[in-house]
């Protein structure tokens, strides 16, 4: 007897990725179309930032501080006279960039010793998760401001490693627990048995089956970082002048607003956007990978 | 959503329950929750330690950045010895420890010759004014959370429910000094409801006080409700689906008893862990809205202190805050452990 | 098949209780809605048992619950009529079927220790149907619950309601349940799989309890298993179903002498099969006093020693917390044993894992319950089986792939599977890959952890006749952990039984599995159930005779 007689569930034909991918994306909601097409601009702004700025990062292209919008300048100038729209669209390039740097040293340290941790245990395990208890009992912006503190001027390689450990330990917390669960599958435990080394058990068992939340929590991850960064800058503590950052930006126009000028709401929107349109996109991914669960 | 230990909740309550019914000298509750109090004072002692070496890390030398590249070896030292940056770390930590516990966080680097500043003095008003503001935020934030992502819960998928969704995901993803301009500028500037500005000081009377506290408090509330209520809404999404949710319901107990009688004695947990995350997440949006509004709070003495590098105000802030959120999170703990049955009947 | 009644007068105990008519149940995954029953006539008399027999995606559940004019959330009612005592239950308005619900209808769910409110007393919890549907005052349901439960044989019937859930065992809570479904004396109580998470000899006494109060109180109910012996000792008359068909339906000892239907049959296919055993004197593998505890804990295994021959199955039996897996985890080396050593062909094996080289890891290889964790969900049959291959004998290339393509062939399966991923073939598919992954190594000694226990019963045949084809051609050793005697009977040679920790019993099959038996293999064989409808009647007659 063969087994196809008797299990006679004849298993359908393979779709390539990009079918799958195209499908999904057919049925992906508003929102989530939304954010994908703003994400889209956002990147195109950044990469071409110098063909699209009609001036100079920080360029001073006028006598008058704080001009009003006009054709020559879109949003008017800052304190200095430089231009406030080819600022802003510096300023993608900056603030995204610098965010998504220190999203990847978050995930590639804290990412690396979770799965490690979990895999491991025992001495290792108790001594990483009880000093990310401890890192991760001090609210990160807090951490943050105080490690910020100990140089004399901040630079972005600072911010960067500094944002990217204190983010780490979240992405450690995590890691660790999606990685425990897959770790005391038993493929694992096969793999254990056959005699594998552990650097093969990690990148071959255990990484491609936690990629699902690791992916959902990048894109999360992202927007806290965003967002912490933009505050830093905003408090005076993080990107410094003359760089164009949309925080420091809004805490360059601040006092605008007392005059009911919208300006400052301009790069503080322009932070909104993105992390809104991000976490659309997320919800949509998250929605997806949980509602196949519930399928069962 | 255990912010003190890395095993998940449930499991390691019942490994608990299990273990401490056969022991049967101290009632577990008792137990668990002093394990708890001792976990919260490791990571008091942890943060403490990585607080200060943070510090201790600070490259350069501290007296010369405070007194000027131009300062005599002889200034120097006289001013490492006041503020006794002369003695061995473990030895200052030891010190400062020490102090801290009785309440003396040491002297600002403020201080010059002949005018000692006292940490302590600086923070104390700061942050009652801190405390003042978070905990009117609270008490907007957190009935209407908890009661909308109820009702988010029970009507889910209704269009109330995908209107609150899109809402609360457009907020939480938005910074909070964004909200907050938005606000002054509406309610403020174009309507001159409130003051764009929170000064207050000590002499401020209640009333007032509230009054100048609205526009921080409501920029707060709007970014708290938003997150609090998609927990709420999911921990009770959760609860709805347990097997016992669904033995009431084929048992033909009416739709109220079924949320009251089942659903409601099995939700403090999940409520609680998201009242206390959320109001630990408060800490961070402070500092943020501080800083627009100008409200003397101690997120604004911190940020200050860090620009002019006082370091002894930045750790003792740090501390604080630290502090605020184990505490916050041991409570949120220790309301879940008291309401589980499991622990409540041992075997 | 309505005309079925008419065959059966000695069953016909009262008039229509319950009928379904061409009842259609769709369920809905990935936005897509796929049928789960489709189209089933049921008629069900007052006093009668239905069983409801069938395998996994049967839709045997759905069908139950149906019958209180309940679907799961994400499922929906498509077509055909379900009519409860004169009443359209699909047409009747949401409070109306709560009133019916708990009070007429009662169910009783296959998980007591999940169905439980964890907050609430027992007694709270068994009387709150009454007192809220307003049948009786707490005062009179308190002893009326006091009353059933002592029917049911629960110990201390007076003060046991004063507990949680979790203070009571598994087999307990399963009493309180059924008290709880008929307190209000339902005319139909729906028992979703009740004891399909019991050990059996626990299973025994529910069975037992269950329908001594449905007779005393001649309830009609309808009893839903995947384990036709069970069904046999409770229903009349019994409905086999398969994909949300019916299959089969008929008296309960028609069905067991003379079944119509190929695939009824196969519910038992696994009884069919007997290994004649043959002794062999040399031994692979001996476990010899072997003590060993997780952490400082409790002893897990006590003075355990089993040997296992050459060539030959031994079969380890216990209920959950014998320790039979632990034992496995032992010989693997995941569990170094505290006292005690392990001596594999003539010499001892390193007790940790970390300490065995590459060569003893390949001869002894495992073979898991569920084939779903064993794999890689993202590995490809490819490198499922190649990779024991590749690193135990160093193949690649077109080498690899042939030597692929052979035990892809030697499990009966074909080169059309080798690019598959575990998502894209059925369970039984994936246990034969587990198997050739294991084969992979040529091992001498496979342990398989109740490797047919989470399969259908046909599956389970088949795979269990591939692993005695695999021995009969390769001479492997195969040490059997399994709780199911069927399963025993058809591929042990030897057998050992584990109670708590120890070794009750060990020696040949035949001589196992014949009197004079120790007290304890005795309590266990005698709680199988068998395929004969007076099989519970009479052990409990002899249960009886043998405690006067």
């Amino acid at each position: 007897m063969t087994a196809a007689s008797t299990e006679a569930k004849i298993p359908r034909a393979r779709r390539s990725k990009s079918e799958m991918i195209l499908r999904e994306l057919r049925k992906a909601p508003l929102t989530a179309w939304f954010g994908m097409i703003v994400v889209a601009a956002y990147v195109f702004v950044a990469l071409f930032a110098p063909w699209i700025a009609p001036y100079g990062e920080s360029e001073v292209v006028s006598d008058e501080p704080f001009a009003l919008w006009s054709s020559e300048f879109l949003f008017g100038t800052d304190q200095l006279g430089r231009d406030l729209f080819s600022r802003m669209i510096y300023a993608a390039r900056n603030s995204m960039g610098i965010a998504f740097a220190a999203t990847a040293v978050a995930f590639l340290t804290g990412g690396l010793i979770g799965i490690v941790s979990a895999l491991l245990r025992g001495w290792f395990d108790q001594l990483a998760s009880r000093l990310v208890d401890a890192v991760m009992a001090i609210p990160s912006l807090i951490f943050a401001l105080m490690v910020l503190a100990i140089f004399e001027q901040p630079t972005i390689l600072n911010i960067i490693l500094v944002i990217g450990l204190v983010d780490a330990t979240r992405v450690f917390r995590l890691t660790r627990a999606v990685a425990m669960n897959v770790v005391a599958l038993d493929f694992v435990e096969a793999a254990r048995l056959r005699g594998e080394k552990t650097p093969w058990i990690v990148l071959r068992e255990i990484v491609p089956n936690i990629m699902p939340p690791l992916v959902t929590e990048f894109g999360l991850r992202y927007c806290f970082v965003f967002l912490t960064i933009s505050s830093l800058s905003f408090l005076g503590l993080g990107m410094q002048p003359p760089t164009a950052d949309w925080g420091l930006m809004v805490k360059e126009t601040a006092t605008l607003i007392t005059y009911g000028d919208i300006t400052p709401l301009l790069p503080a929107g322009a932070i909104a956007l993105l992390t809104v349109a991000i976490n659309f996109i997320v919800d949509w991914f998250l929605h997806k990978t949980s509602g196949l669960r519930d399928g069962q | 959503m255990d912010l003190l230990s890395g095993v998940p909740r449930g499991q390691k309550i019942e490994q608990g329950g299990v273990a401490f019914g056969r022991r049967g000298h101290m009632h577990p509750i008792l137990r668990t929750v002093l394990q708890r109090l001792g976990l919260g004072l490791l990571t008091l002692f942890i943060v403490s330690l990585v607080i200060f070496s943070l510090i201790e890390m600070l490259p350069g030398n501290f007296a010369k950045r405070i007194l000027g590249q131009a300062a005599t070896p002889e200034t120097v030292a006289a001013f490492e010895k006041e503020i006794g940056l002369d003695k061995p770390a473990h030895i200052r930590y030891v010190t400062w420890v020490g102090n801290v516990v009785q309440g003396d966080f040491g002297a600002s680097f403020a201080s010059r010759v002949g005018y000692k500043r006292q940490v302590s003095d600086l923070i104390t008003p700061r942050l009652k004014n801190t405390l003042f503001l978070a905990s009117l935020t609270a008490l907007i934030a957190v009935p209407l959370a908890i009661g909308l992502g109820i009702l988010a819960a029970l009507y889910r998928n209704s269009p109330f429910d995908r209107i609150v969704n899109s809402v609360t995901l457009t907020t939480i993803s938005m910074p909070e000094f964004f909200m907050a301009y938005i606000l002054m500028l509406f309610l403020a500037v174009k309507l001159q409801m409130f003051p764009s500005l929170a000064s207050v000081d000590a002499d401020t009377p209640l009333w007032e006080r509230i009054y100048r506290c609205a526009l921080p408090a409501l920029t707060l509330t709007l970014v708290i409700v938003a997150h609090m209520m998609r927990m709420t809404r999911a921990a009770i999404i959760n609860l709805l689906a347990s097997p016992y949710i669904e033995m009431a319901r084929l048992k033909g107990i009416s739709k109220s008893r079924v949320i009251l009688h089942h659903a409601l004695p099995n939700a403090w947990a999940p409520i609680v862990n998201v009242i206390a995350f959320n109001l630990a997440y408060l800490v961070v949006g402070v500092v943020i809205v501080e800083a627009v509004f100008t409200y003397p709070g101690i997120g604004q003495l911190m940020v200050d202190a860090v620009r002019t590098k006082d370091m002894p105000v930045v750790q003792a802030c740090a501390l604080i805050f630290a502090a605020t959120y184990i505490l916050l999170n041991l409570i949120a703990d220790i309301i879940s452990i008291s309401t589980n049955p499991r622990l409540l009947h041992p075997r | 098949m309505a005309n079925d009644n008419m065959k059966q007068p000695q069953r016909e105990k009262g008039s229509v209780l319950l009928e379904m008519r061409g009842l259609k149940i769709e369920g809905e995954s990935d936005d897509v809605w796929h049928p789960i029953i489709k189209g089933i006539d049921l008629t069900l008399r007052r006093g009668e048992v239905l069983g409801l027999i069938g395998e996994s995606g049967a839709g045997k559940s759905t069908l139950g619950i149906a019958a209180m004019g309940f679907v799961r959330p994400g499922c929906r009612f498509t077509g055909g009529s379900i009519v409860f005592d004169g009443m359209d239950l699909i047409a009747a308005s949401d409070e109306a079927k709560r009133k019916l619900r708990g009070s007429r209808i009662a169910y009783v769910a296959q998980s007591a220790a999940a169905a439980f409110n964890p907050a609430h007393r027992l007694i709270d919890q068994t009387i709150e149907t009454e007192t809220q549907h307003g049948i009786r005052d707490e005062k009179t349901a308190v002893a009326d619950a006091q009353d059933l439960y002592g029917r049911l044989r629960l110990p201390n019937p007076t003060t046991i309601g004063a507990r949680y859930p979790h203070q009571v065992s598994g087999g307990q809570l399963q009493r309180v349940m059924t008290a709880m479904a008929m307190t209000c004396r339902p005319d139909l109580i729906i028992f979703d799989e009740p004891t399909t998470a019991l050990d059996v000899t626990t299973q025994v006494e529910v069975l037992a309890s269950i329908r001594s109060i449905v007779e005393q109180f001649n309830t009609a109910a309808i009893y839903i298993t995947h384990d036709l012996a069970v069904v046999a000792q409770m229903a009349h008359r019994i409905m086999v179903l398969r994909y949300g068909n019916l299959v089969e339906e008929a008296p309960t000892r028609e069905m067991l002498s003379a079944p119509k239907q190929e695939y009824t049959k196969s519910l038992w296919a696994v009884r069919g099969l007997a290994k004649p055993e043959s002794p062999n004197e040399d031994a692979i593998l001996s476990i010899e006093h072997v003590d060993a505890a997780y952490g400082n804990a409790v002893k897990i295994l006590d003075d355990v020693s089993v040997r296992i021959p050459r060539g030959r199955t031994v079969a380890v039996v216990g209920e959950s917390g014998s320790g039979k897996s632990t034992l496995a985890r032992v010989v693997t080396g995941l569990l170094p044993p505290s006292r005690g050593q392990v001596v594999f062909n003539g010499a001892a094996l390193p007790p940790a894992l970390k300490n065995r080289d590459k060569e003893l890891l390949r001869r002894i290889q495992m073979i898991y319950q569920s084939p779903d964790t064993a794999l890689n969900p993202r590995h490809r049959i490819y490198d499922v089986i190649g990779r024991p291959l590749q690193f135990y004998h160093g193949l690649s290339g077109a080498k690899l792939e042939k030597r692929i393509i052979e035990l892809l062939e030697m499990i009966e399966l074909n080169e059309s599977y080798i690019d598959r991923l575990p998502s894209e073939i059925s369970g039984g598919q994936k246990q034969r890959v587990c198997i050739a992954r294991a084969l992979a190594a040529e091992p001498e000694l496979i342990i398989c952890d109740e490797v047919t226990s989470a399969l259908d019963q046909i599956v389970q045949e088949e795979i269990l006749k591939l692993l005695l084809r695999l021995q009969a051609e390769f001479d492997i050793s195969y040490m059997f952990i399994t709780h199911d005697i069927a399963t025993v009977r058809a591929i042990a040679d030897e057998i050992v039984v584990m109670n708590q920790g120890k070794v009750v019993q060990q020696g040949p099959k035949t001589e196992v599995l014949s009197p004079p038996y120790p007290a304890y293999t005795e309590l266990l064989l005698s709680s199988v159930p068998e395929m004969d409808p007076d099989w519970l009647t009479n052990l409990l007659a002899k249960r009886k005779v043998a405690n006067q």
